[in-house]
């Protein structure tokens, strides 16, 4: 077949692909095992990354980041699933929380914490969800209550990614009445901040190197001037504008971890002897992985169209992004148990990547807006 | 329960490849589908066949041979004049005008085919709907398999005496001009003899085939029992004649499949969202409850996808790239298979209403399965796919 070069590439990513190929193979692959066992990474990797100027590459220069466009990040996931990792917390870390500080942060506060985001000094962990809710985000119960110059914050936490190893958190806290507009967003330093309190690491189905705690805030201290925007009542907001870009790309990272998925099987199989032929030469082979390379092109087709939108500055609607992150995910999952299933019983032994794949796709469905809610969006713009 | 009201609007999509002129075609395109081929979709459904008139008409709006260069007797436009064609078909859930194999498919094999007089000669008249042409190919013992066919033609002087069997000819009672295949029995390769059917006692109807569906289209076994044919209408190949950016017969073939799989798609999922905001039951309406609503969002979603990209393949071909036989066949399987997947569940929520042949969703449904199986059966496509990896 011809080969696929999104429309979008160029000879700018192209160079940056080939940094970013040698830091996972190098900075991260390497090490894998090693931080799975430890539920952690070693933070000096993040440090790393910023050294080479991968962290926060869509944040504008005037705020420290590196200005240039949502492509390049695009470019660093797609060469993390080539390796089949999830421990280095790129899309939380770089894709995530530094937008929210961009998009709710008041000018001093983004110039305050984000060169340091860029750096890779600090990590930045959202904390959001709560014990009871999780894409009902509007429903959260952690209450902020003013005291002179600060905020005390009272509440429970979870699936907080980075909790133990992040320097900075985004903590949403409610300073008002219910519902949305109740709802106020702090940045917490966490070093100087003893009411920031961890609960217990979680143990995942999968991204087992991927820290994930319990966060307890107990009778948390907040400068006033740590309420970002500076305005109470914005968080709701602020929130859902993060999870936008969110899910184009959960998309993307899901879409490079299906193609891994067919390439590896295709490899596999023509390899592997059985019954005096390859596991290729059975056409059931052949026709699933033409069904699984022919659903992972047409998600890319559509993934590329909505990245070129994006560069080409026509802002995608939430219906839109919805459509991607569901779609997108939920055949990496199914393209994903397709390919494991014709590495028999080695599948199933995590010193291979189809099994980290497998295992670290699961979530993909959940997070970043379940994909029920996703639809529930849909819905509403048909 | 959130209702239909107070939801955020999805931007409008339009199509990259969409211009000014075809803005006015597809009214001209939407006109004559509402006036001309709507009001006897019964009439034709019965009869088992189209009145032959509508295809002249069509011929005289300039609507059919519109992606044939003017210099071959076509009309000089592009794939996307076919594809608007195609998507207005889709949104009146017609399928008894026999648009794909009449202009997309039939023309195209005596462009690839014949030679530049033999093009000459017979192009203008399909161009203007005069004649009609049927492919003559799948015989009872093959369709995907080409190579398997068994039709024989014999020289004998001036001519080719052509003995066999074929099946499942579109419009094979209807058409004027008939592309057979059959294997010369001298060198053993395949040859497509032009048939003009008026002239040739040879070409034999056998039984009208009685179909899922498709009523509307007629569909005929067909015997060649010593068909006669001039040497002159043997047809050869000229496919290196080929202009640039032009794509095989059957990639051709495969990427309009495609196009009318999604056309389809999106018009049931339309007729869906329309249906269920208005059905009242348990006091509030079907598309009250979340089932509707999740289901449906993920129809539309597979629809957009699928339109996506194939809207990719468009735009490239018209920019003169050549499509390769994978990426055809991987949208053809995929947009049907998906076109299958969501009409069916959009009749769903049609309930009895959804079987009853008057309502356009029952007509898109026993349309569909076919697409799976012509143009190359998907199986035979992905195979075709794994290959390529």
């Amino acid at each position: 077949m011809k080969p696929y070069r999104s429309p979008w590439m160029t000879e700018e990513l192209d160079a940056l692909r080939a940094t970013a190929r040698r830091f996972f193979e190098k900075e991260v692959a390497a090490h894998d095992q090693r931080w799975r066992q430890n539920g952690k990474i070693d933070r000096e990797v993040w440090r790393k990354a910023g050294e080479l100027g991968l962290l926060c590459m869509g944040i504008p220069e005037e705020f420290g980041g590196h200005g240039v466009s949502f492509a390049h990040e695009v470019v660093v996931v797609e060469e993390q699933s080539r390796v089949a990792d999830t421990a280095l917390p790129y899309v939380p870390g770089s894709c995530g929380g530094p937008y929210m500080l961009l998009k709710n942060g008041t000018r001093e506060q983004t110039l305050r914490w984000m060169p340091k985001l860029v750096s890779g000094e600090h990590f930045i962990a959202v904390c959001v969800t709560e014990p009871g809710g999780g894409s009902d985000v509007a429903g959260i119960r952690s209450k902020a209550r003013r005291e002179g110059d600060e905020y005390v914050i009272n509440g429970s936490k979870t699936f907080v990614t980075m909790g133990s190893q992040a320097d900075l958190a985004i903590v949403a806290a409610r300073t008002g009445g219910p519902g949305k507009d109740g709802m106020s967003m702090f940045m917490v330093e966490v070093a100087k901040s003893p009411g920031f309190q961890l609960g217990r690491r979680l143990e995942k189905v999968g991204q087992h190197a991927i820290d994930t705690h319990e966060v307890f805030l107990e009778e948390l201290r907040v400068p006033a001037e740590n309420l970002l925007g500076g305005v109470e009542g914005r968080a709701f907001a602020g929130a859902m504008t993060g999870f936008h870009r969110e899910r184009l790309v959960i998309a993307a990272s899901s879409i490079s971890t299906a193609e891994r998925a067919v390439e590896l099987a295709v490899e596999y199989t023509k390899q592997r002897k059985m019954f005096n032929q390859t596991l290729w030469d059975f056409q059931n082979t052949r026709i699933k992985l033409a069904e699984c390379a022919t659903e992972a092109r047409i998600g890319r087709v559509f993934l590329d169209s909505l990245i070129s939108r994006v560069l080409a500055d026509d802002p995608l609607d939430e219906a839109t992004a919805a459509m991607a992150k569901w779609w997108c995910s939920e055949k990496q999952n199914r393209i994903i148990d397709e390919c494991l299933q014709f590495f028999g019983g080695y599948g199933y032994m995590m010193e291979y990547p189809i099994a980290k794949l497998f295992v670290d796709a699961r979530v993909q469905k959940i997070y970043g807006g379940a994909n029920e809610a996703l639809k529930g969006i849909i819905a509403k713009s048909l | 329960m959130a209702g239909a009201n107070g939801g955020k609007q999805m931007k409008p999509y339009r199509s990259p490849w969409m211009n000014e002129e075809l803005d006015a075609l597809r009214t001209t395109a939407r006109r004559f589908y509402e006036t001309e081929v709507a009001p006897y979709a019964v009439k034709w459904r019965q009869q088992g066949k189209i009145d032959r008139a509508v295809w002249r008409k069509a011929g005289e709006l300039g609507l059919l041979c519109m992606g044939i260069s003017e210099d071959h007797g076509g009309r000089g436009g592009t794939l996307a004049h076919e594809v608007v064609m195609i998507e207005e078909q889709a949104r009146i859930a017609d399928t008894s005008f026999p648009f794909v194999p009449g202009s997309c498919g039939g023309p195209y094999g005596l462009l690839r085919q014949g030679s530049d007089e033999q093009v000459k000669r017979w192009m203008p008249k399909l161009a203007s709907g005069e004649h009609f042409i049927a492919a003559c190919i799948t015989e009872p013992s093959g369709g995907s398999d080409v190579r398997s066919l068994r039709a024989s033609a014999k020289r004998d002087g001036e001519e080719y005496v052509i003995n066999g069997s074929k099946t499942f000819i579109t419009m094979a009672s209807q058409a004027d001009l008939a592309m057979v295949m059959a294997r010369d029995s001298e060198t053993n390769e395949l040859v497509s003899f032009m048939v003009e059917v008026a002239g040739s006692p040879g070409f034999k109807l056998g039984r009208r085939l009685e179909k899922v569906g498709q009523h509307g289209i007629d569909t005929h076994e067909v015997f060649l029992d010593d068909l006669r044919v001039p040497a002159w209408n043997a047809m050869r190949g000229r496919e290196k004649s080929f202009a640039a950016g032009e794509i095989t017969g059957f990639n051709r073939e495969r990427v309009v499949i495609a196009c009318s799989a999604v056309a389809c798609a999106e018009r049931a999922v339309e007729l869906a969202v329309d249906y269920t905001k208005q059905r009242k039951m348990f006091n509030q309406t079907e598309w009250d409850f979340q089932n509707t609503r999740i289901k449906l969002a993920e129809c539309a979603t597979e629809a957009r996808i699928g339109r996506v990209f194939i809207d990719s393949l468009i735009s490239r071909i018209l920019a003169g790239e050549v499509i390769d036989g994978a990426e055809s066949a991987m949208a053809k399987t995929w947009c049907t298979e998906m076109q299958n997947r969501v009409v069916d569940q959009c009749l769903q929520f049609f309930g009895g209403y959804g079987y009853m042949m008057e309502y356009p969703i029952a007509q898109l449904f026993v349309d569909a399965r076919v697409q799976k199986i012509y143009g190359g059966a998907n199986e035979g496509l992905k195979g075709v796919i794994a290959k390529a990896l």
